[in-house]
């Protein structure tokens, strides 16, 4: 009999909410630990088998010199390097320091910032080492994960749609909450993958699964003016998760 | 053996949330230092909170903890009403306490089952644990399920919330809604009451601590996102004094602020919940803790798995009342308009208090903002509580000592995403 693959789950700078969102699948966890086998998983085993991995997801940015070396000697170790959430795929909402100064922030938060050993930017996974594929998300979707498990542990292409929320509002068959409440909403800007959870409670969309491609934002942000926005909480609404995200980022729609 | 310098080093201690390291010094018999590292990078939302609107608060703060978003949320949204001046009304307040009750049963049922009870059983992880006893790890997966329900019903996600706003939810959820909800917590109770006896059975080393305690009460029932602070030496002072009280500073070796009560180690969390408030639990609740040969405090942070136990019953419990009680909230939120000015905020995360300060502008701006999370009041007096333990465990071989602090680090359910990631276990002995 072939030994089950090996899975291991790795952390960087974040909240452990995508890695929780393993153990969220709480009817699908012990199927798949009778699947694979859980080499590395430090949130939730004591038991750590040496690599290499088969399937490494990885949570969290780069934002120290150690972490910059730690994820080469993660890639070195993984056949296949899956990065879940925003994160591992745009640096976080911790990205907000690169676009100030992280000296100031520094000082703000810690009275002896000598002690402190961090970078100027917190960066995605992905400006380090090459990326099999980026899973969205803060945080990233259960269904989304065991879809993205199950296909890299087949060996297909994960079946995780590059759409807009706006695609999976309309199949929830809700209200448009722009168009019906003038509510402004990022949904025609971002990534599919929630299941339109924030228009099903008549909330506009905040962008937490960022930019989808091809993204038409200067478009969006005229409507979203319409709809009563300053130019600075047009700014503020898109400077959160997914801050440092192409087609998010400050500069790139010339806000 | 005469070794009078000795180095132990496990690369990592698993089973909590967030990576740091332990280091211990022994020198002739004498524990020089026991000190708690944490790696975690620093994150440094206190700075990139100013110039932030007053609205925003919510959803980024809850992004400092996946595990315990609500928490974060729920300070965060008491302090900027406080700031504001603004009360989100009763039908509000019954909403976010199901909602926290929520964050609660899926916290300690992860913590019991996942984390905590493989260490009283000897199995590296619940998965192995599963392999011998799957009806016990699908009890808690259950279990875990029915928290987790919670939070998708009344705060749209499970793990940061969308629904939640401040002064209240987007869009509050019919009675309808939860109907199905009461269903499976009707299971879920039974599922905690069967948790509280499981646990009870484990072997507990005798340890008692006689460190301050602190924790949120209020009048009435037991605190979760709403109080003031009590020590059970019998401090009592409401959250904006907080600063008087508790102050935080930095030592070289860890990335979390620790903190200090009037000068010495406290420690917040279920034991100090418990011993604080166990009056106010529920009969339910009671019962199951006297079932479980718990008395009115209780002290031994070994026991706190049967505590988190207990007060998964009362959430349980609680969380039925308030849906059996529930009247939907018309409108689902009061309008929070910016009041030059500062607030605060306190509530109880499952791993204990968490509290938050801002200060706005006329606008709504935030000036400035200040959390301190329950991991970083705790890591002085877990430091403590390792330092005695070693002290009284000399005689055990390195990898017994080794596996002794990782149990007693483990005993608080440490959050270090919240407080600052890398454990790393070492002990010198010189």
């Amino acid at each position: 009999m072939n030994s089950p693959p090996t899975l291991a789950v790795c952390k960087f700078a974040s909240c452990d909410g995508c890695q929780l969102t393993l153990l969220d699948c709480e009817d699908e966890l012990l199927a798949l630990a009778a699947e694979v086998r859980i080499a590395h998983f430090l949130e939730a085993s004591s038991e750590v088998l040496p690599g290499p991995y088969d399937l490494s997801l990885v949570e969290g940015s780069i934002t120290t010199p150690g972490d910059v070396q730690r994820i080469r000697e993660v890639r070195g170790q993984s056949k296949v390097l899956v990065t879940i959430g925003a994160c591992a795929t745009a640096g976080g909402i911790q990205a907000l320091r690169n676009f100030g100064d992280v000296d100031e922030f520094r000082s703000a938060v810690y009275a002896s910032p000598q002690y402190i050993d961090t970078l100027a930017t917190s960066t995605a996974i992905s400006a380090h080492v090459p990326v099999d594929f980026e899973l969205r998300g803060c945080p990233i979707d259960k269904r989304q994960l065991i879809e993205v498990i199950g296909a890299f542990l087949v060996g297909r292409k994960p079946d995780i749609p590059d759409t807009s929320v706006c695609t999976e509002c309309k199949r929830r068959g809700l209200t448009c909450v722009m168009v019906a409440d003038g509510t402004p909403c990022l949904g025609p800007v971002t990534h599919a993958g929630c299941g339109a959870l924030c228009p099903a409670v008549r909330r506009g969309c905040y962008g937490c699964f960022g930019p989808m491609s091809g993204a038409n934002l200067p478009a969006l942000i005229g409507q979203l003016h319409t709809c009563g926005m300053s130019p600075r909480a047009v700014d503020l609404l898109l400077s959160t998760f997914n801050v440092a995200a192409p087609g998010f980022a400050r500069g790139d729609d010339g806000r | 053996m005469t070794h009078r310098s000795r180095q132990l080093r496990v690369s990592a201690l698993a089973r909590i949330e967030g990576e740091g390291a332990l280091r211990v010094v022994v020198q002739d018999g004498q524990v020089l230092a026991a000190e708690l590292q944490i790696y975690e990078p620093p994150r440094f939302f206190e700075a990139f909170l100013r110039g932030r609107q007053h609205t925003e608060v919510t959803d980024i703060t809850s992004r400092i903890c996946g595990i315990c978003p609500v928490a974060y949320q729920t300070s965060a949204w008491n302090a900027i009403e406080d700031a504001c001046g603004v009360s989100a009304g009763d039908a509000v307040a019954a909403l976010r306490r199901l909602l926290y009750c929520g964050e609660w049963i899926s916290s300690h049922a992860l913590h019991i089952y996942m984390l905590h009870a493989p260490d009283f059983l000897g199995y590296p992880d619940a998965i192995a644990l599963a392999r011998d006893h799957r009806d016990l790890v699908e009890r808690g997966l259950r279990l875990k399920k029915a928290g987790n329900a919670i939070l998708e019903a009344v705060g749209g996600r499970a793990i940061h919330p969308v629904n939640t706003r401040v002064g209240g939810f987007y869009r509050a959820p019919a009675k309808a809604d939860l109907v199905p909800l009461a269903e499976q917590l009707r299971h879920a109770l039974g599922d905690a009451l069967a948790t509280v006896t499981w646990v009870a059975g484990f072997d507990f080393p005798d340890v008692n601590l006689d460190h301050e305690l602190l924790a949120l009460q209020d009048p009435g029932r037991y605190a979760i996102e709403h109080g003031q602070v009590v020590s059970a030496s019998g401090l009592a002072f409401p959250a904006a004094e907080f600063s008087r009280h508790v102050a935080e500073y930095q030592v070289p070796h860890s990335t979390a602020l620790h903190a200090r009560l009037d000068g010495g180690a406290y420690l917040t969390g279920p034991l100090a919940r418990y011993t604080i408030n166990s009056a106010q639990l529920s009969p339910i609740a009671r019962q199951a803790a006297a079932g479980a040969g718990l008395g009115p405090t209780c002290r031994n942070p070994f026991r706190s798995i049967v505590v988190r136990a207990v007060e998964t019953v009362y959430a349980a419990a609680e969380a039925l009342r308030i849906i059996d009680e529930y009247e939907r909230p018309e409108p689902s939120f009061a309008e929070v308009p910016p009041v030059a000015g500062v607030g605060h905020g306190v509530s109880e995360a499952p791993r204990g208090l968490l509290y938050h300060r801002y200060q706005l502008a006329g606008d709504g701006r935030i000036e400035s903002a200040a959390i301190v999370p329950p991991t970083s009041q705790n890591q002085a007096a877990i430091e403590a509580d390792l330092r005695d333990l070693v002290s009284a465990s000399l005689h055990l071989d390195d990898a017994a000592l080794t596996s002794l602090c990782e149990r007693t680090i483990r005993n608080y359910d440490p959050c270090i995403s919240c407080s600052a990631h890398f454990l790393d276990l070492r002990v010198e002995r010189r």
